[in-house]
């Protein structure tokens, strides 16, 4: 029976991992529904962007205080998670702080004593960030795409961080040996007294239940990532490692479309001539994109990236005049559907049965789409590189050419510029006029 | 005045023998808008000063294709853009500078996969070599002591990264540069963008241009200065939805230089 801690932990131990490892494998699928796109050059670059941006935290700070408390949480999270090893080692080999007995004491004590005032800090930082969200109420954080669980998501991250760091510092100022060390116990032998009244076994009931609650948590947590916009804390990285190299204004050249154009005005071409051999498999099932799976992986990858904080949206030129558009909510819908599209594949034994839905119109608005500028405003105001725009332009793409539903204006516009060649109905004989005016 | 613009086209060069320093892409908006025309020839006015060998397409050119491409229409992008790419390479062109931002984020993005790359430049890039070179001297003149604020146009500014050009012209005319809450890469749209220009917009509770023009005016400028003929549109329209195009002029940079030199 002196066992039965050992194997019970080892047990939730493999529990927990085993359901992330499941969720991975949902989530790599489900990105790869999207189709194929090349993003192999340049890794010197890719790799310096994700540096920069995604460990480097360069884009967060460009809102100082946001920024600022961010940087405490990302730090304090990843140096204290240090500590878990030593939980989980403790927990497997039914050793008690196994790190004081193969660190020196006072290194042992200033890593301790470090992740302390890391935590102290997390702490503050993170009831300053529920505060901004439910009693400031940063306008970013109510538009109306932020309802329901969006809404509950953004605080239950922050009560579980919460949670977490006063479970560490209550199961350090109830360990008697830990404080009777006394070295760098900067901020527990602060909170040892509040437990004074307590008998000794008390104290090491609640020390115990400290621990088992702070790695329950972490596991917990760590399974709550997939169904939260908290996964960006992982997927931030491969995100700007596979962001946009190229100058924002530019769009991709739709590859099929070069093709037929290229044939078109080739005047040695037989239109009549039978198509090579897989020529019809190489084109594509449409242009643009009406459904999550005719964008590429990388927009996929975006939409489970986005950690909702509303930048984009805040910075859009559409939505501050009121229009319909938020490049928040497009990211959002994306993820929704593309969940959705996972669940049907899961529930039909790996098949997607159709299910008469699609991004377009069961999600994401037309009017939505008609409203950008492509200003490049929300790309440029996402910490983590992504890319909204081009999922709108896609979208676009796939009402203007397989549809022919652009706005009527936008149909003059085009049916200008193709008879003679400008968006107004003026002759292009009368381009050099000007000069003589 | 305008009989004095001397607008040499690649065919006349062709017919010497000839290539021209750089090709000048007009743009449907400097070819056609009554307001951008002006921008035309105010830096054709400058180029003449400069004694710099340049050409247009004229009747050769067409539109390159960037608001079909933003309004999805993929087909007309192209088509436009091999066109264009079939003329401009038959003629060995190999620099091309424009007033619009849009034709110079197109012309040098998207094209080269088609097959048309060439060195392409913003006017207020080019304008700002030539005065480096000491090919065209500025002084501030009318404009010396002014508070100008500068409009970022997108495709310019966050598109391609260029914000300081027209900001050192604008300093070079010993004008005060001052600065809206939102500029450079944060710049606000002036709701052209996007193919927005040709259709009326969304449902919503404000104009982009007015929410623009107000946090021009916020700064209170004596100019607003503008480096877009559809930025320069949507701004004139904002200034006179608040009343005040009499006191606050919107002008390209161009303008602004070519009047300090009483051109």
């Amino acid at each position: 029976m002196a066992y039965l801690p050992n194997i019970i932990f080892v047990i939730l131990l493999g529990i927990g991992v085993g359901f992330f490892v499941k969720n991975v494998k949902k989530l790599t699928r489900n990105i790869k529904l999207g189709h194929d796109v090349d993003v192999s050059d340049n890794k010197s670059q890719r790799w310096k962007n994700m540096a920069m941006i995604a460990l480097g935290q360069s884009k967060m700070v460009r809102r100082p205080i946001a920024g600022f408390l961010h940087i405490v949480v990302y730090l304090g999270f990843i140096i204290i998670n240090i500590e878990v090893l030593e939980i989980i080692i403790d927990g497997i080999f039914g050793t008690h702080r196994i790190g004081l007995s193969v660190l020196p004491e006072p290194v042992y004590g200033f890593l301790i004593g470090a992740f302390e005032v890391l935590a102290i800090l997390v702490l503050i930082s993170v009831i300053i960030f529920w505060i901004r969200r439910n009693i400031i109420k940063l306008a970013r954080f109510w538009k109306s795409e932020m309802t329901s669980w969006p809404k509950n998501d953004g605080n239950f991250i922050l009560y579980f961080e919460m949670v977490l760091m006063t479970l560490f510092l209550v199961m350090n100022a109830t360990d008697t040996h830990f404080q009777s060390i006394n070295t760098c116990n900067i901020i527990s032998q602060h909170i040892a007294p509040w437990f004074n009244g307590l008998s000794e076994n008390a104290l090491h009931a609640v020390e115990r239940t400290a621990w088992w609650l702070h790695i329950m948590g972490i596991l917990v947590f760590l399974n709550y990532l997939y169904f939260s916009k908290h996964l960006h804390i992982l997927l931030a990285f491969p995100n700007t490692y596979f962001g946009k190299l190229k100058p924002k204004g530019q769009l991709d050249n739709l590859e099929a479309v070069t093709k037929e154009v290229k044939m078109m005005m080739d005047p040695n071409v037989d239109p009549f001539a039978a198509p090579a051999e897989g020529a019809e498999n190489a084109m594509p099932a449409k242009f643009g994109a009406s459904d999550v799976k005719d964008l590429n992986w990388v927009q996929l990858l975006n939409a489970y990236t986005c950690t909702e904080c509303g930048r984009c949206t805040s910075e859009c030129p559409a939505n501050q005049t009121g229009k319909k558009l938020s490049p928040r909510k497009i990211m959002m819908d994306t993820r929704d559907r593309l969940e959705e599209v996972g669940k049907n594949i899961d529930a039909n034994k790996g098949e997607f049965k159709e299910d008469g839905k699609q991004l377009l119109d069961n999600y994401i608005t037309r009017e939505e789409l008609w409203a950008c500028t492509s200003c490049n405003a929300c790309v440029e105001a996402c910490p983590v590189s992504i890319d909204p725009l081009s999922i709108i332009m896609d979208m676009r793409r796939y009402l203007v050419m397989e549809q022919s539903a652009a706005p009527v204006e936008l149909n003059n516009m085009m049916s200008n510029i193709e008879n003679n060649g400008a968006p107004w109905p003026y002759n292009q004989m009368d381009r050099l006029n000007w000069k003589n005016e | 005045m305008s009989e004095l613009l001397k607008v040499p086209t690649m065919a006349e060069f062709m017919a010497e023998g000839k290539q021209p320093e750089v090709l000048f892409w007009v743009g449907c908006a400097g070819s056609f808008d009554d307001r951008a025309k002006k921008i035309t020839k105010a830096f054709v006015k400058l180029l003449n000063k400069a004694k710099v060998e340049f050409a247009v397409l004229g009747t050769e050119e067409s539109c390159t294709g960037d608001p079909a491409k933003r309004a999805g229409n993929e087909f007309l992008f192209q088509m436009q853009a091999v066109t264009n790419i079939e003329v401009l390479n038959a003629y060995e062109v190999k620099k091309i500078v424009t007033a619009c931002p849009h034709c110079f984020n197109t012309i040098k993005n998207e094209y080269p996969e088609l097959g048309g790359n060439y060195e392409v430049m913003h006017h207020t890039q080019f304008l700002k070599t030539l005065l480096d070179d000491g090919r065209l001297t500025v002084e501030g003149g009318e404009f010396k002591g002014k508070r100008i604020t500068f409009h970022d146009p997108c495709y310019l500014g966050r598109a391609n990264n260029v914000y300081e050009a027209p900001r050192d012209l604008i300093k070079k005319l010993e004008a005060e540069l001052v600065e809206m809450k939102n500029c450079k890469r944060t710049g606000l749209c002036c709701g052209a963008g996007g193919a927005q220009m040709f259709k009326e917009p969304e449902k919503g509770n404000k104009d982009v241009n007015v929410e623009r023009t107000e946090q021009a005016l916020e700064v209170q400028p004596e100019i607003i200065a503008a480096g877009c003929p559809f930025c320069n549109t949507m701004m004139t329209d904002g200034v006179k939805a608040k009343d005040k195009e009499a006191e606050v002029p919107v002008m390209d940079i161009a303008e602004l230089i070519a009047n300090a030199q009483d051109l």
